[in-house]
């Protein structure tokens, strides 16, 4: 069971009081780009065994939409914070390194 | 027969959702002028059933006012807040309010809610929405008990699921 800590009313929650977003960080390719990029918009994800971000919204709470770093192995959580953003912040990411040395996930590190 | 815990819906009480920038003055203001009380921290309530305000989201919060005066109250908030980016929707008919009480309410509500309800997690003024068995609700801690609010649409079912986890306590689950 993954509880998560909803960074907009710190609230704890549980699993089933949330609802999943897929992938993090998807930057769109609409009107105007190649059909590659398009495409990898679409459908190409990554799919990791340890660290990987995703969105989620505290959809049983208030309702917004936020962001969160874990492990898909072991379900531990690095971290959760806002959806303003378009890559994680520096402190999720020092907290993913001092417990996975050596991660990366696309082009992050 | 039962006094580990009492199930009830409360009467019928005004609810004003209210969403907009709870950190302005103006806001701030105009909310305490119709409510009586002031403005909450995040997941709190301050004031009761019938009179009080909730604090529900970053950007949106519950007024809860004497059924006869959300008319009123509406008109007021909206007056007072024209030309400011706010919703004032008065939902008292969409939803209702149950109350959970006595000795083991929080245990009642803990076979139904993901939450831990203990008192140093869970005290008195305490919100949360949460999931109660399959549908959304609002929980918070008063002096004897819990108040519940859900949609009108599955009252029927919270006061089912309500009063057999009250009977599961009582009993235990399979009801030996």
């Amino acid at each position: 069971m993954l509880i998560l800590t909803c960074p907009y009313c710190g609230v704890r929650a549980d699993e089933t009081e949330l609802s999943p977003g897929g992938e993090a960080h998807l930057k769109r390719f609409g009107p105007g780009s190649n059909d590659e990029a398009f495409e990898g918009y679409l459908f190409v994800r990554e799919n990791p065994k340890g660290v990987h971000f995703e969105r989620w919204r505290h959809s049983y709470g208030c309702g917004k939409w936020f962001h969160a770093a874990r492990c898909t192995t072991t379900l531990e959580v690095f971290g959760t914070y806002e959806a303003q953003t378009s890559e994680p912040p520096k402190a999720i990411r020092e907290a993913i390194s001092a417990k996975r040395p050596g991660w990366s996930w696309r082009d992050l590190s | 027969m039962s006094n580990v815990a009492r199930v009830f819906q409360n009467p019928a009480e005004g609810m004003i959702t209210f969403r907009g920038d709870l950190a302005s003055r103006t806001v701030k203001k105009a909310i305490r002028s119709v409510a009586g009380v002031a403005m909450p921290p995040a997941g709190e309530i301050r004031g009761e059933w019938g009179r009080g305000v909730g604090w529900m989201s970053p950007d949106e919060v519950m007024v809860l006012v004497p059924y006869a005066d959300v008319g009123s109250a509406t008109a007021r908030l909206n007056a007072t807040l024209s030309g400011t980016h706010v919703l004032v929707a008065d939902v008292s008919d969409a939803r209702v309010c149950f109350r959970v009480e006595g000795g083991q309410a929080a245990a009642v509500l803990a076979r139904l809610c993901p939450v831990d309800f203990h008192p140093d997690s869970f005290g008195v003024g305490t919100l949360r929405r949460t999931r109660l068995a399959q549908v959304a609700t609002a929980v918070w801690r008063h002096d004897t008990g819990f108040d519940v609010i859900c949609f009108r649409s599955v009252a029927d079912y919270v006061q089912g699921v309500l009063v057999n986890a009250e009977q599961s306590v009582l009993r235990g689950a399979l009801g030996s």
